[in-house]
C-alpha cells in the first residue's frame, strides 16, 4: 500500500480584507506562516500553516481609502445600531469558535483548552464593547455650567480613521489582543486599518471573514497582513489617517520602531496611542478598562445663547 | 463685485457719528516695571547663568519696557530641578490644602486685577477694555474653577486616586499671556504637578508679576517656576529629560516639531495649535447680531486668537446686505491707544507679526481677492493694522487656508448647508467654528457635521473654565478647561 492519503485536505487561501472584500495583495506575493516555535518544540522550526498575502504600502493606502470612505456612514449610524452590529460579530464568532481556537493554538503554541478560553474571551469582549457604544458619550460628555446665559454641551466624537499596529506579543495577542484593539476603536464610530501580527496573521485574516458576514459595513475594518516594517510607516505618515495605535510596534521591529513611527505621526499631528513599556509582558485576558475607548475620541463643545 | 463697489461708495468715510473724548487709563496703574528681569526659580528671582538679554517693547509705542533673560540650558536645568524637588511635597499635600493655595492665588489676582490688566495691555498691545473685562476675569475664574477640583479628583472619572504626572513644562503664546498662564498652571497645580512655565518672548511681564503673586500666596518654593527666553529656551525646556509632561499652545509648526522631539520619550503631550475657523452665516440669521458676532469673531484681540473666525462663509443670497452692514460696523471700530478705554482694536503684538500679516494680505491681493478696510488714522509709532476684509476669496487662496493671526477676514460664499459644511471643513485645522441661523434643527445638524473642537452657534469667542476647549486634526490634541482639562495632568 502506498501512504497516499485517501482524501486530501483542502487548504485555505488566506486573503486581505479591504473595503468588505477579499483581495490578494497587489504585490502578487505571499509569505510563509508557521506554527509558533513553542508548539514545535524548543529547537524545532515552526510547521508550515499557510501562505499569507504579503501586503504592501499600496495595499495599505487602498485600505485607508476604504476606511475613509466608510467613516461618514459608520460614524453617522446610531450608537444603538453600532452596538447591535458589534454584538452580531460576537454571534457570528460563537459559531466558528473551534476554527479560531485551532488558529490561536497554532499561532501562539497553546493547548486546546487555553486557546478555546482565549477565543471565548474574545467573543465576550465584542459583547462588552457592544454595550459601550451607547454609553461612552454619557461618561465622556458633559453639560457645562458656564457663567453666562448659554446652553453648553461637550460631546465625544470619533477621530476618523485609526491605523492600528496589531499586538505582536503578549498572552492571547493573536486574536484576543487583536479584538481588544479593533473593537473599542470601531465602537466609538471610527474606522480602522489594521496591520496584522506579522508572525501570526491567520486569526486576523479569518476575522475578516467573520466581519464580512456580520453586519459591519465594508471598509469599517480593514486587515492587512505582511511585514510590519512596510505597513506601519505607511499608516504613521499617511495624511488621511487621523490616529495611530502603536500597540504592536515595538515587538515588530526593534525597540526604536515605535519612536520612529511616533515621529512620523507628528508631521500630521496624529493622535498616538503608545505601546506598553513591555508589550511581551502584556496579558490580554486582563480587563481592558476604557482607555482605548477614549483614546480615539475628540471632544466637541457646542455653545448656544439662552434667552426669551 | 461691481455692486459691492457701489455699496462701498455710499458708506461713511470716517466711521463714528460722535467723537469720543479720550479716556486714558493710567500707565502708572501697572505698578513698577523693573529695568531688567531674571527668572523665577525655586521661589526666588534669580539671574540667568548667561549674559544674553532680550527686550520687551510696548507695541503701541515701540518703547522698551524692560530687559529680560534669555534662558540658557543651565537655567532650564535649575528650574526643572527646583520643580522636581518641590514635586514630592506638593503632590503629597492633601488636595484640600492645594485647593486653598489656588483659591488664594485667584483672590490675589482679583485684588490686583487693575494692575495686571494695565501691565498686560502695555506689554501686549491689546486694549485695556479687553484685558480688564475679559482676560483678568477669565484668569481668576480659571484658578477658582481648578481650585475646586484639587480635593475632588477621585470623582473626576479617571478612577480612584488618580496621580499627578510630575514636572510639567509649559510653553505659552503672546496673544493672551496671563490667560494662557492660568489655563496651564491652574489645572497642573490642582492635580499635584509642579511646573516650569516659559512665557512668550514678546510678553513676559505679567508672568513675572504672577511670580510675585505666588510669593504673596505663600506657595511653596519650586512649585511654580517661570523662565523667560525665546524658542531656544522653550526647546531646551520641552526636551529636558526630567520633564514628564509638555503642554504647548502656539503655532502648528512648532507643535509639530515638539511632537517629533518627544516621540519615543513617553512624556505626556498636549497641544493647542492654529486654526482657520469658519463663521457661517445663513440667510435667516439676524443680520445685526451676526455682524456683531463676525466682528467679535475676527477683530477681538486684534485677531490674535487661534480660534478666530477668520473665514466668513456667507449664504450667497444675503452676501450684499451682510457685507454692507459689516462694513458700516467696521467703520465704527476705534483703532489706537490700547490704554484708551474706548479703543476696540489695539496694537499688533510685534513687528514680526505685523510683517506676517502684511505679507499674507499682499498675497491675498496678488491672488485676486478684493481688499477693503475702513478709513482711519493710525498712530505714527507702534505696530498697527486696520481691520480688513477680503471679498471674492476662493478656497485655494492663501488667505483662506493659512492662519493670518491678525484683524483680517476672508469672505467666501455658499448656497446650501452641505456646501457650507464642506467648505468649513476644507482645512487641515479644526479648532472652532461659528453658525448663525434661527433654525434650531439646522444648528444641531451643523454642529454635528463641523469638524471643530468648539462650535459657537449664534455667538462666538466665548470661553469658560468649565467648558472644554481644544482642536481636531492639526489644531492639536487634548482639551483645556472643564473635567476634560484634568486629564492632561493626570497619569491616566
Amino acid at each position: 500500500m502506498s501512504d497516499i492519503a485517501t482524501r486530501l485536505d483542502v487548504f485555505k487561501t488566506y486573503k486581505l480584507f479591504v473595503g468588505g472584500k477579499f483581495p490578494r495583495s497587489e504585490s502578487g506575493r505571499v509569505y510563509e506562516v508557521t506554527t509558533a516555535t513553542s508548539a514545535a518544540g524548543a529547537a524545532g522550526k515552526g510547521q508550515w500553516l499557510a501562505n499569507a498575502p504579503l501586503g504592501t504600502r499600496k495595499d495599505t493606502r487602498d485600505a485607508v481609502l476604504a476606511a475613509r470612505a466608510a467613516v461618514k456612514g459608520w460614524s453617522g449610524t446610531t450608537a444603538y445600531n453600532r452596538g447591535q452590529v458589534l454584538y452580531r460579530v460576537a454571534e457570528m464568532l460563537q459559531g466558528r469558535r473551534e476554527q479560531f481556537a485551532a488558529e490561536v493554538a497554532a499561532a501562539e503554541g497553546l493547548g486546546a483548552k487555553k486557546s478555546a478560553a482565549l477565543v471565548e474571551q474574545a467573543i465576550d469582549r465584542w459583547v462588552w464593547y457592544a454595550g459601550w457604544t451607547d454609553k461612552v458619550a454619557q461618561i465622556a460628555g458633559a453639560a457645562n455650567p458656564v457663567a453666562g446665559p448659554y446652553f453648553n454641551l461637550s460631546v465625544p466624537e470619533p477621530t476618523g480613521v485609526v491605523g492600528i499596529v496589531a499586538p505582536q506579543t503578549g498572552y492571547g495577542h493573536s486574536f484576543l489582543g487583536l479584538v481588544s484593539v479593533i473593537a473599542p476603536a470601531i465602537a466609538t464610530g471610527n474606522t480602522v486599518v489594521v496591520a496584522a501580527a506579522e508572525d501570526a496573521p491567520l486569526p486576523a485574516l479569518s476575522l475578516g471573514e467573520v466581519l464580512a458576514t456580520s453586519d459591519v459595513p465594508g471598509g469599517v475594518v480593514n486587515i492587512i497582513s505582511g511585514r510590519t516594517a512596510d505597513l506601519a510607516p505607511t499608516l504613521a505618515s499617511h495624511q488621511d489617517v487621523n490616529a495611530l495605535d502603536l500597540t504592536g510596534a515595538i515587538a515588530a521591529d526593534g525597540a526604536g520602531a515605535a519612536a520612529v513611527l511616533e515621529a512620523a505621526a507628528a508631521d500630521t499631528l496624529k493622535r498616538v496611542l503608545r505601546p506598553a513599556v513591555d508589550p511581551s509582558a502584556q496579558d490580554w485576558t486582563t480587563a481592558p478598562g476604557v482607555e482605548r475607548l477614549l483614546s480615539f475620541l475628540e471632544t466637541k463643545t457646542v455653545w448656544h445663547p439662552m434667552g426669551q | 463685485m461691481a455692486k459691492n463697489k457701489k455699496t462701498e461708495a455710499e458708506l461713511p468715510k470716517s466711521g463714528p457719528l460722535f467723537d469720543y473724548a479720550p479716556a486714558p487709563e493710567s500707565p502708572a496703574a501697572a505698578g513698577g516695571i523693573a529695568t531688567s528681569y531674571g527668572h523665577f526659580i525655586g521661589g526666588e528671582f534669580v539671574d540667568s547663568s548667561g549674559s544674553e538679554a532680550l527686550k520687551t517693547v510696548n507695541p503701541a509705542t515701540e518703547q522698551v519696557l524692560a530687559e529680560f533673560a534669555q534662558g540658557t540650558e543651565e537655567d532650564v536645568e535649575r528650574a526643572v530641578k527646583a520643580a522636581r524637588k518641590a514635586f514630592g511635597d506638593w503632590s503629597a499635600l492633601p488636595g484640600s490644602e492645594r485647593a486653598k493655595y489656588l483659591y488664594r492665588i485667584a483672590r490675589i489676582i482679583q485684588e490686583r486685577s487693575r494692575e495686571l490688566a494695565v501691565l498686560e495691555s502695555i506689554d501686549n498691545g491689546k486694549p485695556i477694555k479687553e484685558t480688564r473685562d475679559f482676560d483678568l476675569p477669565m484668569v481668576a475664574a480659571w484658578f477658582f474653577y481648578y481650585a475646586g477640583w484639587a480635593d475632588k479628583l477621585d470623582y473626576a472619572g479617571f478612577g480612584p486616586n488618580p496621580r499627578p504626572v510630575g514636572v510639567a513644562a509649559q510653553v505659552i503664546p503672546w496673544n493672551f499671556p496671563l490667560m494662557m498662564l492660568a489655563w496651564k498652571i491652574a489645572p497642573a497645580l490642582a492635580t499635584g504637578n509642579t511646573v516650569v512655565l516659559k512665557p512668550a518672548e514678546t510678553t513676559p511681564l505679567t508672568a513675572l508679576r504672577f511670580a510675585e503673586i505666588c510669593r504673596q500666596a505663600g506657595l511653596p518654593e519650586g512649585v511654580v517656576n517661570i523662565i523667560t527666553g525665546d524658542g531656544r529656551t522653550g526647546a531646551a525646556l520641552t526636551a529636558h529629560p526630567d520633564v514628564n509632561k509638555v503642554a504647548f499652545t502656539g503655532s502648528t509648526n512648532v507643535g509639530r516639531s515638539i511632537a517629533r522631539q518627544l516621540a519615543g520619550s513617553r512624556k505626556k503631550l498636549s497641544l493647542e495649535l492654529g486654526g482657520k475657523a469658519a463663521n457661517i452665516v445663513f440667510d435667516d440669521a439676524p443680520i445685526d447680531q451676526a455682524v456683531e458676532g463676525i466682528v467679535n469673531g475676527i477683530f477681538f484681540n486684534q485677531g490674535h486668537v487661534c480660534c478666530a473666525g477668520s473665514r466668513l462663509l456667507v449664504q450667497e443670497s444675503i452676501q450684499d446686505e451682510l457685507l454692507e452692514a459689516l462694513k458700516r460696523r467696521m467703520a465704527t471700530l476705534r483703532v489706537g491707544d490700547p490704554l484708551d478705554k474706548n479703543t476696540d482694536i489695539g496694537a499688533i503684538n510685534s513687528a514680526a507679526q505685523l510683517a506676517r500679516i502684511t505679507e499674507l494680505t499682499a498675497a491675498g491681493e496678488a491672488e485676486g481677492a478684493e481688499r477693503w478696510a475702513p478709513a482711519c488714522d493710525l498712530p505714527s509709532a507702534g505696530y498697527w493694522f486696520r481691520p480688513t476684509i477680503f471679498t471674492g476669496v476662493s478656497q485655494a487662496h492663501r488667505i483662506a487656508q493659512e492662519e493670518i493671526f491678525g484683524p483680517v477676514l476672508s469672505v467666501l460664499t455658499f448656497r446650501t448647508p452641505d456646501e457650507a459644511v464642506a467648505k468649513a471643513n476644507n482645512t487641515p485645522f479644526g479648532l472652532s467654528a461659528g453658525v448663525w441661523t434661527e433654525k434650531g434643527s439646522r444648528i444641531l445638524w451643523m454642529a454635528d457635521k463641523l469638524k471643530a473642537g468648539v462650535v459657537w452657534a449664534n455667538t462666538f469667542n466665548k470661553f469658560d473654565p468649565t467648558s472644554p476647549f481644544g482642536g481636531y486634526k492639526e489644531s492639536g490634541y487634548g482639551r483645556e478647561g472643564g473635567r476634560h482639562g484634568l486629564e492632561a495632568y493626570l497619569d491616566v
